[in-house]
């Protein structure tokens, strides 16, 4: 197996060098950011994609993890909406955060599509939520919303249609709760505002048509004399994994165009988030990624612990509370990955039999989580210093209902053998099963190549990334948690096709279990000491104000948490930079010359799951 | 060899075949296997079929499982507060609720108007619950626990999910059988098997008659 060690390089002495020398460059055009608690520099709208360059090109910050706006009304003197950029050298070390302010009724910016091309999406979505123009973006529409969709949501002054209190506790609750269902308030159908000159007659087919037609991306198939069809696939089928879509366009069979259209299970989780307390937002973090709601909750709670870490009383988690965290979290890599390779072979054509292996496997990391968690996908287990619960004595059920088996597993022992035995054999069978398998091979080798330059300029993450050889990974570039303790190699491969991104993911399974067969011991040794380092029974810790962008490396790529808080009890933002949506950004590259058929394929090597894509 | 690699996959998918068999004849062909085999049909011995014929076979929950709040309250055969609450309608619940499905009517003496320590009106919007467990997690008085029943399919969702104070109620009994050892270490760190406030109570008590008696004596 091809693995790679990265440099571990955690000080944020390259961040003050990378800010001089943007200094001495710009001058007047950047400031440092000096809101307390604030970091990174602020860069002049019309100086923006000149600093980009340059930060790109010259300072060796290549990779732009995430993008996004803040809402300032009412913060400082001048309400100003606020675009944030989290820049990443590939070579590890903390994020470099570019800020560029234009004002709220005339928002307009200059678009970085032309430096990053991951910033499509993440741009799109800027304007779709929060109303920033970008000038330059080669497809600005909406992307979460519908056209026929009322204002920009995350913007403060927008209200939802239920929409009752600025911030949650609802004062309606108690101590007088007057109890009525939403729906009874304001009834479906009626909850609805179109924006001024919208009309629904005919809304549908100019929608359509705006698809199809849209940007042509530039591919010519001129020696073929065949004529071009527009194909939608999804968003009922069962291949897209959900309720996605993409439409593309065909010469033949061969793929000129595709672009992919989302946005059907949005519920702006961001917007909810804003509304919650800090606490509240734990348990929505589950419904992102719901297979992976143990990484989800820590990526969550690193976030939230990089800003409680700001004031002063703030005790950071225990160890075991720790050596828990990565347990769970590694666990969970191995059951997505499990059951990612599971679906894309499903989409290969496989039918059910290695997806259904791959979730017996599953089952048993899922019951596991029930009985530590007291639920199996939407776990919410992690709390601001620690975990909810320590790991029970025994894995026991008890019986409430007819016919109800009972089962009673001592926990150590049985992750013992899920670790040592059960998980290993899995793997193993996995690669027996499929990896030599001449139909995969034909399949996958070639199909869909994203090279090592299209995969960090896409922003694409995790197997994405590392299967087009770039060696990134969160959990070495700035370590969080104990993975500086523990012993692993960051897995790597280089031809970046649907083969590699399957081999990949059987490379990180091995190396999970190298972790937890090391978390083990450490889970004994630490037994009885706390879990928890904060204050029990403390529902709204004082959270100071301030920024922080907490990421970790969640199984599907970098999942990264922007918060901004004011020192009240609710984030005044809460961002969530979700790998599968922005790995999305590059599938119409990857899949452009390909057949038809070969798409299925190369969606499901991306692994996206569309409670995240979607939010 | 062109072929070995599916012959290879083949190969492990017998594999399985076999194995499903060899546990049926394991078990004498019953259709369901007897208790004690259980943990080793569903579990990590497990070689061959993996599946559970629900619902003449369910998976019985874990202590911690949460599904859907109930409210605890005493006995209904206790001595001195039979189905008395043990929710004081703080209001820590309603507070803590991620989605906000929880409404209390604080309880007030109708004489005096003040507040007492109950609530006169309890509702949970179980279509809203997200079952994250905050509110057993947070409550000072184990009032509020989160339930195992998971089979709660009604005909009408605009009339029958809204679950009031007599629906919510549970006996305290009942969450020492579904949760025997949560139970146990919480009535630990109480003092006692009765509610906070009643443990409360009798310690005053015992303080008041404590030095009553020593000054006859």
């Amino acid at each position: 197996m091809m693995t790679e060690q990265v440099q571990v390089s955690t000080s944020t002495a390259p961040l003050d060098e990378a800010v001089r020398r943007l200094e001495a460059h710009f001058g007047n055009a950047i400031r440092r950011d000096d809101r307390e608690g604030y970091t990174g520099v602020v860069v002049e709208p019309s100086h923006l994609v000149e600093v980009a360059k340059f930060v790109r090109d010259s300072l060796g910050f290549t990779y732009l993890a995430s993008a996004t706006a803040v809402d300032y009304l009412g913060k400082s003197e001048s309400d100003h909406l606020e675009m944030v950029y989290h820049v990443c050298d590939l070579r590890g070390g903390p994020p470099l955060t570019l800020k560029a302010q234009t004002p709220r009724d005339q928002a307009t910016l200059p678009s970085l599509v032309s430096v990053w091309p991951g910033a499509d999406f993440q741009e799109r979505e800027a304007w779709d939520l929060m109303g920033i123009r970008f000038e330059g973006h080669p497809n600005l529409k909406r992307i979460l919303m519908w056209e026929g969709f009322h204002g920009h949501p995350l913007r403060k002054d927008w209200k939802e249609a239920y929409y009752e209190q600025e911030h949650k506790p609802f004062d309606s609750r108690w101590p007088e709760g007057h109890v009525r269902r939403a729906e009874e308030l304001n009834p479906f159908g009626k909850n609805v505002r179109y924006p001024a000159g919208f009309s629904l007659d005919g809304y549908e087919e100019q929608a359509e048509r705006a698809i199809y037609e849209g940007a042509p991306l530039g591919v010519q198939v001129s020696d073929l004399a065949t004529e071009q069809v527009v194909v939608s696939l999804g968003p009922q089928h069962p291949s897209t994994h959900g309720v996605f879509r993409m439409v593309v366009t065909l010469d033949g069979e061969t793929i000129v165009r595709l672009e992919p259209v989302m946005g059907y299970l949005h519920r702006n989780h961001e917007k909810i988030g804003e509304r919650n307390t800090f606490l509240h937002n734990m348990p929505f973090t589950d419904r992102l990624d719901y297979f992976c709601s143990m990484s989800n909750n820590l990526g969550y709670a690193v976030a939230v612990e990089k800003l409680l870490a700001l004031g002063k009383r703030w005790d950071p988690p225990t160890y075991r509370a720790e050596a828990i965290r990565v347990l769970m979290v590694e666990l969970t890599r191995i059951l997505n990955h499990l059951v990612a390779i599971g679906f894309l072979l499903n989409d290969l054509g496989a039918y059910f039999t290695p997806l259904m292996y791959s979730i017996i496997e599953r089952e048993l990391i899922l019951d596991f989580f029930e009985a530590v968690s007291g639920s199996r996908m939407m776990c919410n287990y992690m709390r601001f210093g620690g975990v909810a619960y320590d790991l029970p004595e025994r894995l026991q059920s008890t019986a409430a209902l007819i016919n109800d088996r009972v089962r009673d597993f001592d926990t150590m022992h049985y992750l013992r053998a899920l670790i040592h035995d059960r998980l290993p054999r899995a793997v193993e069978q996995t690669n027996d099963l499929l990896t030599t398998n001449e139909i995969i091979t034909n399949r996958c080798i070639g199909v869909g190549v994203l090279t090592r330059e299209d995969a960090i300029a896409y922003s694409a993450a995790g197997p994405v990334l590392r299967a087009s050889g770039v060696p990134y990974d969160v959990r070495r570039a700035e370590p969080y948690s104990i993975y500086p303790d523990l012993e692993f190699d960051v897995a790597v491969r280089y031809h970046g096709d649907v083969y590699d991104r399957y081999l990949i993911r059987l490379d990180e399974m091995v190396q999970s279990l190298r972790i937890l067969k090391q978390i083990l011991p450490i889970l004994e040794e630490t037994k009885g000491q706390p879990f928890f380092s904060g204050k029990p029974g403390q529902y709204n810790p004082r959270v100071p104000a301030g920024e922080a962008y907490g990421r970790v490396e969640n199984p599907k790529g970098e999942l990264g948490f922007y918060l901004v808080s004011d020192g009240g009890q609710n984030p005044w933002r809460y961002h969530v930079r979700s790998p599968s949506f922005i790995n999305l950004t590059a599938l119409s590259q990857m899949c452009k010359g390909h057949k038809v058929a070969d798409v299925v394929a190369i969606l499901g090597s991306i692994d996206i799951v569309l409670g995240e894509v979607d939010r | 060899m062109y072929g070995s690699g599916i012959l290879r996959g083949l190969g492990v998918t017998l594999k399985h075949f076999i194995n499903t068999y060899l546990e049926d004849i394991r078990w004498g062909f019953r259709r369901h296997i007897p208790d004690e085999a259980f943990p080793l049909r569903q579990g990590l011995e497990t070689r061959g079929i993996f599946t559970v014929e629900y619902p003449d076979e369910k998976l019985a929950t874990p202590e911690r499982f949460r599904f859907i709040p109930f409210l605890v309250v005493d006995n209904y055969d206790h001595p001195e507060r039979p189905g008395h609450d043990w929710c004081t309608s703080c209001g820590i619940c309603a507070k803590v609720c991620p989605p906000q499905c929880i409404w209390i009517v604080r309880g007030t003496n109708p004489e005096t108007g003040r507040p007492v320590p109950e609530p006169a009106e309890f509702y949970i919007d179980i279509d809203i619950c997200m079952n994250c467990g905050f509110c057993a997690e947070f409550c000072p008085f184990d009032a509020i626990k989160m339930d195992h029943d998971y089979e709660l399919a009604s005909y009408d969702r605009t009339t029958a999910h809204i679950f009031n104070k007599q629906r919510l109620s549970k006996e305290f009994r009942y969450w020492q059988s579904i949760a025997p050892t949560r139970a146990a270490e919480e009535a630990e760190a109480r003092g006692g098997w009765e509610h906070k406030d009643v443990l409360k109570q009798r310690e005053r008590e015992a303080r008041a008659k404590a030095p009553a008696g020593g000054s006859e004596n």
